[in-house]
């Protein structure tokens, strides 16, 4: 890092005004612990896939498949997307659309779900 | 003098952030919704195809899980970059940045390569329901890779001239943001889509 008293840098000068944390340690900690929590998920579906034939035939498969996924979202939101830092405002902006998307989601889903299973005069799809 | 530039290149607002910064994660939201109606409707039509092919005959893992750590990688790279960048390191933000935008040029090139061989193996839009609902949502995906690394490319090339210095790292900072919500949009499109199969 250029430091502004030695360069006479401007720029430089600029960043040591707003005081920007050096946080490259923590940045490539969360990245490991990112590519681990790839590998257990892929290693979760090749264990539920050998066992049963396929991995949706395991029951604990889902669950953690899915909390698995939900934990590297958070980790990249929050430390990635500086969420962890940011003001409350940019927090409930992502936080509220996130929670009208997975009503999106589960309201598509409940209401397919009702069509497919009671209305018989569906037409047919390939 | 430093302060005075600073406080010139972001001024005052009401809510205290940067308007391009709320801006951009008001975007997100709304792109929240929409990569949702996509899942949602894939979801829905998982398992309805009366024709094949079908999921377990056509995804190969290994590639896909190859491309995931690509993207997760390219995070990474793009937070290091932007943290040198604020730091006012302009040959680390280079390399980084560099790295992100080959990290996402190769991404783009294994969806290509993919979505070739599935199109090779016969699966269409036109041909069942998977195929439309993956190719909707996969490809929808690919092109905001694409414009990520476009959007990328041009703040590389800012850089270069020189045009990023820490006080405007916010220019890179939004572009990241974007680039690390097309991470997030994968990190939930892989085991939906290809491990739940």
């Amino acid at each position: 890092m250029a430091h502004p008293h030695a360069t006479g840098d401007a720029t430089a000068a600029v960043a040591h005004e707003h005081h920007f944390p050096e946080k490259a340690g923590q940045y490539v900690r969360i990245g490991i612990i990112l590519v681990v929590l790839t590998a257990l998920e892929v290693g979760a579906y090749e264990v539920a896939h050998r066992a049963h034939g396929t991995a949706l035939g395991a029951v604990w498969f889902i669950p953690t498949i899915l909390a698995l996924s939900a934990l590297k979202f958070a980790l990249v939101a929050l430390y990635y997307m500086h969420l962890k830092w940011d003001g409350r405002l940019l927090k409930g902006v992502f936080s509220f659309s996130l929670f009208v998307a997975a009503i999106v989601i589960l309201a598509l889903m409940a209401l397919m779900f009702y069509h497919y299973a009671f209305n018989a005069t569906l037409p047919k799809v390939t | 003098m430093a302060h005075a530039e600073a406080h010139a290149l972001h001024p005052e607002t009401s809510t205290g952030i940067d308007n391009r910064k709320l801006a951009i994660w008001t975007f997100i939201g709304s792109e929240c919704l929409f990569f949702a109606s996509l899942i949602s409707t894939y979801l829905v039509y998982k398992g309805k195809s009366l024709v094949g092919p079908f999921p377990k005959d056509i995804f190969e893992i290994p590639l896909v899980t190859f491309g995931t750590a690509l993207l997760l990688f390219s995070s990474l790279f793009v937070v290091l970059s932007l943290n040198a960048a604020e730091q006012g390191n302009r040959k680390k933000t280079i390399l980084w940045l560099a790295l992100t935008i080959t990290c996402g040029l190769f991404f783009v090139g294994m969806q290509v390569y993919e979505f070739s061989h599935f199109v090779h193996k016969g699966l269409t839009m036109q041909g069942n329901l998977f195929g439309a609902s993956f190719y909707t949502l996969t490809g929808f995906h690919g092109t905001h890779v694409t414009i990520g690394v476009i959007w990328l490319f041009t703040v590389f090339i800012e850089v270069l001239r020189g045009k990023v210095p820490p006080a405007k790292a916010l220019n890179l900072e939004i572009a990241a943001l974007y680039w690390h919500f097309v991470d997030v949009v994968w990190i939930v499109i892989f085991p939906v889509v290809y491990l739940m199969n």
